[in-house]
């Protein structure tokens, strides 16, 4: 049992954190601590990503099976702690000068990111049902954290509905593949399902499964809430929406499809490919017509799942390897680009249409040359980083047989091209006389986005290292 | 040296992270600053590359001044360069200083101006320099950012469409090249350029939804290749971005994209296409030798109604290239040796002549033609430069133009004589519309109010000009200074072209339907 403990750690020290956090708070009654809370809670995170990411590279599980420390998770767990880490650094001068930094939202996001720690380490049904809902409860109401605001509530009341009910559909799944295996531990569930002698039930249980993961992921036709939700909720949560959850949940899928379905690919391969290809050209498309940029950047983010599930759905190590070398890199460009996001502002209000970009480089050129390679990355143009991130999951299309989703992928790229050149149109053909952005200064968000313009072209060197460490977690996964 | 290429290619973007970080303000000093930065990086790349060529053995027809580096994903870093890329490097680094000489008078945003041309610059060389298949499509779709800044910032009225058409458009050619590259860095497990040289991807014929696919995997590939070189070449009927990019780029844009992006498509059908899909290329090549035709006659028809100088460049810039398909796919001596020349000539002559209306542009800001006339009584230098290059455009024995454009179409005649037939029309074309050009700008009375005060070239314009003159007539005159270089590795090429080809049809016994 003291095994086990040990094994999650790094869980109960967040989890036990936030319980502080929480108490003192309360105690002390003010919203003044919370700025401290939110420096102090970011350094944690980086701190336990350190923990987690220097532990010894073996593969553990604990509490029979329901919880696997292996270097998959620990991958994972390191991206998504570092994101959130960043993203909260961003969001604290943001909330501040706003008014809308509450204690509880620290606390929240702690909570958030135990249960996604625990979502990638899921070894059983029921400890995956455990991590993603404490992850999705805290992020409801993180969502409507601008209580006074119609847009936020709406965001997060759209959220939890959309989001009950995918838990449910996911939940169903659970208990048909519970029902068809005898049990809810992956590893008893991959004797069962194999390959062409998956039962129809099991086969049902699959697919429902798949859905809750997919919301959860955002891909196509179960992206709905995305652009709502990352409009309503004040800007710098959007950027927490679009980072770790996004790990977290493709984490999660790319752990049951591997760890439970390992042995059925031919089974769910298909309806992956055909998830990914729907994301990616409705990313591509539906963002062309958008003048809000936290909308655009919903889109984007549905889009680039799509080439992320492009990876999962090749089915092999490879494919895992590049799906988390493509997760890394897109949670890396989308911190950068929603520093500049949160910088975006006149007379001290957030703006966040798109034209108000106008002659953004005359103003101000180094942010503008930061965000043009953060949007030549997105768009996947070489040399910048996020073309590599595309080449990976490419290959392992090819490679998994999937040869059409390639070409459907590069296709959808092209399109996908023109709204972020639009970006830079505004910013540096746009007109000079229209009222432009003034403001904005921030240290800390300048540096999150230098720092992220700069990875991405100086990462095409050695990637840093993340190409190694996502091998071994790959293999750790599949075997 | 060990690494002469790298250092070559990597000269104008140190420069330009210079410019980038140290040059401050936007006051004339610093405006002078800027362009005398990009100046001496370009010179200096320039005189660095000689010794390229100058220590470059045309005998070897392998690859020469090899780097290789360890790079992710199982990629490497590898630079060389044989008889066919040497003198497109070369090209890059003359042309480059000339261009930045040329861009003297721009005074909006100079500091930027130069750093996106400085990079521009080792992009493009990084593309005739690299050997590795994912390092060649970086570079190659990289210098896509450059040029769409160039274009959109300091384009003309309509550039925003002209960027947005000529990025859209090529990186749409492009990245079915990627997934061809992709495939075949899974059938032959590297992308190193000099092994897929020898590697033989698979040519047995498939079905794909019930049609035949003669040539199989290599035809497929060959194609994928194809929408990315064909657009970028510009080939007929996929050329239309380039009249629009012509049109609305700034001088120096214009001339760096006639003078040496259009040659990266030529570079690499010799450089992929051909030797590395010999059976699809085969398969394809009266396809291509007859849109090659068509591009070459249709667009001197449409070069003729031109109003707009630059346009009809651009269209004549077609025409040209045509010429250069047509004697890469001819594939044999003759026509590869005459591509490569005629791509090297059109880089000298189309560069000069774009120039030759930044010129007149700079002074009365308009490129229509019925805006000019009688030229020649304020402006003789002028005028003797541009009927000059006007000559050398239509392929006037004792100028490069004719060398290239004579090669080609005897290599395609033995080929195919009525595609030779129909694109020597071409040849009578390209006079008619060039001349007539000349004749209604330059020749006549000065009838026109706005150019009685108009002034002949400056020194500075005269400089510019005179080592393209010199280029062109001693190409002319002389052509073996080319021919040299290049024709042992032409000569490998076009072997191991036949061999593969006879190799495929020995082994295919012929099958009826």
């Amino acid at each position: 049992m003291s095994a086990d403990l040990t094994l999650i750690l790094p869980e109960i020290v967040l989890a036990v954190f936030a319980m502080l956090g929480l108490l003192g708070a309360v105690y002390t009654g003010k919203d003044a601590l919370a700025p401290a809370l939110v420096w102090a809670t970011s350094a944690l995170l980086v701190l336990v990503a350190l923990w987690v990411g220097l532990a010894a590279p073996e593969t553990h599980t604990g509490f029979g099976g329901m919880f696997i420390d292996d270097g998959f998770s620990r991958f994972a767990k390191v991206t998504l702690l570092l994101s959130a880490a960043a993203v909260l650094a961003m969001s604290e001068g943001y909330m501040s000068a706003r008014g809308l930094l509450r204690f509880e939202y620290p606390i929240l996001i702690t909570l958030a990111v135990v249960g996604m720690m625990v979502m990638v380490s899921a070894g059983d049904l029921m400890s995956l049902y455990m991590g993603l809902e404490l992850q999705s409860l805290a992020l409801y109401v993180v969502a409507s954290l601008r209580r006074d605001s119609i847009k936020s509530t709406e965001a997060g009341l759209k959220y939890f509905v959309l989001g009950a009910l995918s838990s449910g559909l996911l939940l169903y799944g659970a208990s048909l593949i519970y029902g068809y295996a005898g049990t809810t531990l992956f590893s008893g569930i991959i004797q069962t399902a194999q390959t062409g002698d998956v039962s129809l039930g099991m086969l049902f249980g699959l697919i429902f499964v798949i859905s809750g993961l997919a919301f959860k992921v955002s891909a196509v036709p179960f992206h709905m809430w995305t652009p709502d939700v990352y409009e309503g909720a004040p800007t710098p949560i959007t950027a927490f929406f679009a980072t770790a959850p996004k790990v977290a949940a493709m984490g999660l899928f790319a752990r049951v499809m591997h760890d439970a379905f390992g042995n059925a690919v031919g089974d769910w391969q298909q309806v992956v490919a055909l998830i990914s290809l729907l994301s990616m050209f409705l990313g591509a498309i539906a963002a062309i017509g958008q003048t809000n940029i936290k909308r655009l950047m919903a889109y984007s983010s549905i889009a680039h799942m799509g080439y992320a599930l492009m990876g999962l759905a090749s089915g092999t190590v490879f494919g895992v390897q590049a799906m988390l070398v493509y997760l890394a890199i897109y949670v890396t460009m989308n911190v950068g680009t929603f520093a500049f996001i949160l910088m975006m502002e006149r007379d001290g209000q957030p703006v966040v249409d798109v034209a108000s970009l106008n002659m953004y480089s005359k103003r101000e050129p180094g942010k503008a040359l930061a965000m043009l390679v953060l949007l030549f990355s997105l768009a996947g143009v070489p040399p910048m980083l996020g073309f590599f991130g595309k080449l990976y999951v490419l290959r392992a299309a090819y490679e998994g047989g999937l040869a059409w989703l390639a070409i459907a992928g590069v296709v959808a790229s092209v399109i996908g091209a023109f709204y972020y050149l639009r970006i830079v149109f505004y910013m540096y053909f746009g007109d000079e006389n229209a009222e432009g952005l003034d403001g904005g200064k921030s240290p800390v968000l300048w540096g999150f986005l230098m720092a992220s313009a700069v990875v991405m072209v100086l990462g095409i060197i050695n990637m840093f290292g993340v190409e190694g460490a996502a091998a071994a977690a790959a293999a750790s996964l599949v075997n | 040296m060990d690494n002469l290429l790298s250092f070559t290619t990597f000269i104008p973007a140190v420069a330009a992270l210079i410019l980038a970080v140290f040059l401050r303000g936007s006051d004339a000093a610093s405006q002078r600053n800027a362009k005398w930065v990009a100046m001496f990086a370009t010179t200096a790349t320039f005189l660095v590359s000689l010794f390229i060529l100058f220590e470059f053995d045309p005998s070897n027809t392998g690859f020469q001044f090899v780097e290789q580096g360890e790079w992710l994903l199982g990629l490497q870093y590898k630079m060389g360069v044989d008889g066919i890329s040497v003198l497109f490097v070369m090209l890059t680094t003359f042309m480059m200083p000339l261009v930045i000489a040329a861009s003297w008078n721009v005074e909006t945003r100079v500091k930027e101006y130069m750093i996106a041309f400085l990079l521009l610059e080792t992009l493009m060389l990084g593309v005739f320099m690299a050997l590795d298949l994912v390092l060649f499509y970086l570079f190659f779709e990289a210098g896509l950012i450059p040029m769409f800044l160039i274009i959109g910032i300091w384009g003309g009225a309509n550039r925003i469409y002209a960027s947005f058409k000529f990025f859209l458009y090529t990186f749409l050619g492009s990245v079915l090249m990627l997934v061809a590259m992709v495939a075949m860095f899974s059938d032959a497990g590297t992308t190193d350029i000099v092994q897929l040289l020898s590697h033989e991807f698979e040519s047995d014929t498939f079905s794909i939804l019930g049609i035949q696919i003669v040539g199989g995997m290599q035809t497929m590939m060959f194609l994928a290749f194809f929408a990315s070189f064909a657009v970028k070449m510009p080939m007929w009927p996929v050329h239309t971005w380039l009249p629009d990019a012509h049109v609305q780029a700034p001088t120096a844009g214009s001339v760096v994209l006639a003078a040496i992006l259009l040659k990266m498509g030529g570079y690499g059908f010799l450089r992929f296409s051909l030797p590395m899909f010999p059976v699809g290329a085969e398969v394809l090549t009266p396809l291509v030798l007859w849109m090659s035709a068509i591009a070459i006659v249709y667009t001197s028809l449409v070069a003729l109604v031109q109003e707009d100088m630059k346009k009809l460049i651009a269209y004549s810039s077609v025409a040209h290239m045509g010429f250069v398909t047509m004697g890469i796919f001819a594939a044999n001596q003759q026509g590869v040796d005459g591509a490569i020349f005629q791509m090297i000539s059109h880089g000298f002559i189309s560069g000069a002549l774009f120039l030759c209306v930044g010129v007149i542009y700079d002074r009365m800001h308009t490129r229509e033609i019925d805006a000019y006339g009688g030229l020649v009584n304020r402006m003789p230098a002028y005028a003797m430069i541009f009927m000059f290059f006007t000559m050398a455009n239509v392929g006037l024995p004792g100028t490069s133009g004719f060398v290239g454009e004579f090669l080609t179409l005897i290599g395609t005649f033995q080929v195919n004589t009525w595609v030779a037939a129909v694109a020597t029309t071409g040849v009578i074309f390209s006079a008619a519309y060039a001349l007539w050009l000349y004749r209604r700008v330059v020749m006549g009375d000065l009838i026109k109010e706005s150019l009685k005060s108009i002034t002949d070239m400056t020194r500075r314009e005269k400089l510019i000009f005179a080592p393209l003159v010199a280029m062109t007539l001693l190409l002319g005159i002389y052509p073996a200074l080319v021919l040299d270089i290049i024709g042992p590795s032409v000569t490998a090429l076009v072997n191991n072209y036949d061999t593969a080809t006879a190799a495929a049809a020995a082994a295919t016994p012929m099958v009826g339907n």
